[in-house]
């Protein structure tokens, strides 16, 4: 299965030309890049890893660029995300997500339905990586 | 009283106050030296007065039984401070090209309204007056609502920013597509439309506005089975996905009951029917706040009063009145597909949702600034007779905090559901993508889409299905000021 969370998910992966030009246009907008990685891409986890801070004062998406090659070098086949944060009144969250790393087999998610009282059913989504991780890598 | 000119407005008070009766503007309501205050709510109104009624008194006339006034005299007035109380047209201009037309400006002390109750200002402002014979027609284009109002209503439950934080989705429209035939499915065959539109790719489904408990599907299957859809989708994609329960039922308890279901299955999101009234909405927004409920709104009704530009209720003003009550999705036009809706108009209205402050534009048809002092923003929706060729022209228009919602246009897709679905979501990435990367959308948009479906055979079929699809017909709903063109 492909995890298609993020904006670009049902498109061909982005090249690291078209990473950039995602990344231009967030700094255009005066938006504020951040990196994050995980090994659990459940729809309702909310807090991936942090690659540092999100980058503040960065003028040029080179920078970016380079920090998402560590990051990747660091952590290999592990799901990477780029973030833009807004801070303007109003908004100040997220206001782009695109995934960028992504591991070669994707394990998924197993729907596990617990029978309730009259026909009703309680779903529990399980992440199949979160079952086969060693302990060690839960508590990065 | 005959020697008297109508126009003026009576000061000796044993006068004002003799039995019988008055123009309105001898009573007071017509104002033109008035400055209003911050504090003031003032709604502007097309008037078209019957013949021999001049402009002046017909304003008055709505001041007055939009306020204060009866047909007569009344000497419990001066028990009042009646003066505070009377509403002051101040103001009347011609509409632009429409003879026999004004607009008539008009402002309500903040004292003739209750906090938080939009039962009320709208028991006032569109009220009686709406049947008041002196006037041909009536219609209630703009108000401005104080922010020392605004802060007495709770405001969209939800929001469009802690919606997306909810959903884990940002930076593009959402997608949605109402689930078709609209009536008729049983609940395992609705879940089924539910399951493979979201599995596809779309991030929502739709009761539609007339999907409430039938014969054919009674709401607890059909949640049931919705949820079996929605929670399977998800599982399968990784993504947060939703379908809009609409808890529409005859009573307010039933309401509640079938919005507590939804809630105990896990939905993210339930819907609710314009036509339930001002009341109810203002009660399930509450609900929904309490709940963590998004609460969408469908719009079924207002047709019968905001299509037609001489009488009724100009849309923005029903949007304003909702981001008060506390929706969060309203379905507020598309331009470009079946339903009415001229492109500035649909412009003023979408500000009127999303912005924090709407600034007075009439060419949008806005004729007041609006700060909405925080009040959370509400998701328009984009509804009826669009598909994956207008990706470019919706994104355009529209912008990005939208759901668009393609429902023949997923459901029709010759290939079947999923592949309609994903054909929708990528005509969407590639555009926003196509967008960031600084090219020019509005433009290349076919030709991007084109070459997006050369490796997605689903888009391909779309755009070759619907391709000749446009509703081209003039609106009906227009703005009544064009842009100056500027020297050169």
């Amino acid at each position: 299965m492909k995890v298609t969370q993020g904006q670009f998910s049902f498109l061909p992966d982005l090249t690291d030309t078209e990473i950039k030009m995602q990344i231009e246009y967030a700094l255009n907008q005066g938006f504020a890049v951040a990196i994050e990685y995980t090994d659990d891409p459940h729809p309702r986890n909310v807090f991936w890893n942090m690659w540092g801070h999100p980058m503040f004062d960065l003028r040029d998406p080179a920078g970016a660029m380079m920090e998402l090659q560590a990051c990747r070098a660091e952590h290999v086949g592990k799901y990477i995300k780029i973030l833009a944060f807004d801070s303007k009144h109003g908004w100040e969250s997220v206001r782009m997500s695109f995934m960028v790393n992504r591991p070669a087999f994707e394990p998924g998610f197993e729907l596990v339905r617990q029978e309730g009282p009259g026909r009703q059913l309680h779903y529990t989504l399980r992440s199949y990586s979160m079952a086969r991780a060693p302990v060690a890598e839960h508590s990065l | 009283m005959d020697t008297l000119p109508p126009s003026a407005k009576i000061t000796d008070m044993k006068e004002r106050y003799r039995s019988g009766v008055l123009k309105y503007r001898q009573m007071g309501y017509w104002e033109p030296e008035y400055e209003p205050k911050d504090t003031d709510v003032l709604a502007v109104f097309r008037i078209s007065p019957q013949d021999g009624v001049d402009p002046e008194e017909a304003a008055a006339a709505v001041a007055g039984e939009s306020s204060t006034a009866t047909w007569t005299v009344v000497w419990t007035d001066r028990l009042t401070a009646c003066e505070y109380y009377r509403a002051k047209a101040y103001r009347v201009e011609p509409v632009p090209g429409q003879p026999g037309q004004w607009f008539a400006y008009i402002a309500y002390d903040l004292d003739l309204f209750e906090e938080g109750s939009i039962a009320n200002l709208t028991a006032s402002i569109i009220g009686n007056v709406f049947g008041f014979k002196p006037l041909k027609a009536l219609r209630l284009e703009d108000m401005r609502i104080p922010a020392h109002y605004l802060k007495t209503f709770q405001g969209p439950a939800t929001g469009i920013v802690v919606e997306r934080e909810r959903l884990n989705c940002f930076g593009r429209p959402l997608l949605g597509a109402t689930m078709k035939p609209k009536l008729g499915l049983s609940g395992r065959n609705y879940g089924r439309v539910v399951y493979e539109a979201l599995k596809g790719g779309l991030d929502f489904t739709k009761d539609d506005e007339n999907i409430n408990s039938q014969p054919f599907m009674h709401w607890r299957d059909r949640y049931l089975y919705c949820m079996e859809g929605v929670n399977k989708a998800s599982a399968e994609t990784g993504e947060v996905k939703g379908t809009y329960l609409n808890v529409t039922a005859g009573t307010m308890e039933e309401m509640y009951e079938r919005a507590e279901f939804a809630k105990s299955l896990g939905s993210v999101i339930i819907m609710i029917d314009l036509v339930i009234g001002y009341t109810a909405i203002q009660s399930m927004a509450k609900w929904a706040r309490r709940n963590d409920m998004i609460l969408h709104l469908h719009r079924a009704g207002h047709g019968t009063y905001t299509r037609q530009k001489n009488h009724g209720i100009s849309f923005r003003v029903i949007a304003k009145w909702m981001r008060m009550a506390g929706v969060d999705h309203i379905h507020a036009g598309t331009v470009v597909g079946k339903l009415e809706g001229d492109p500035s108009v649909i412009a003023g209205i979408y500000d009127t949702c999303r912005e924090d402050f709407v600034k007075k534009d009439l060419t949008h048809g806005i004729f007041f600034d609006q700060p909405w002092a925080s009040l959370k923003k509400m998701m328009p929706v984009a509804s009826g007779g669009i598909h994956a060729g207008q990706m470019h022209q919706l994104l355009t228009y529209l912008g990005e905090d939208v759901v668009l919602q393609f429902g023949g246009g997923t459901i029709g897709h010759p290939d079947g559901i999923q592949a309609g679905a994903q054909a929708n979501r990528v005509a969407l990435e590639t555009i926003v993508k196509a967008r960031n990367e600084g090219r020019d959308i509005w433009n290349e948009g076919p030709q991007i889409l084109s070459e997006a479906a050369r490796w997605c055979r689903p888009l391909r079929a779309a755009l070759d299905t619907w391709k000749d699809v446009t509703f081209n017909y003039a609106s009906t709903d227009s703005v009544d000021f064009v842009p100056t063109p500027t020297p050169a």
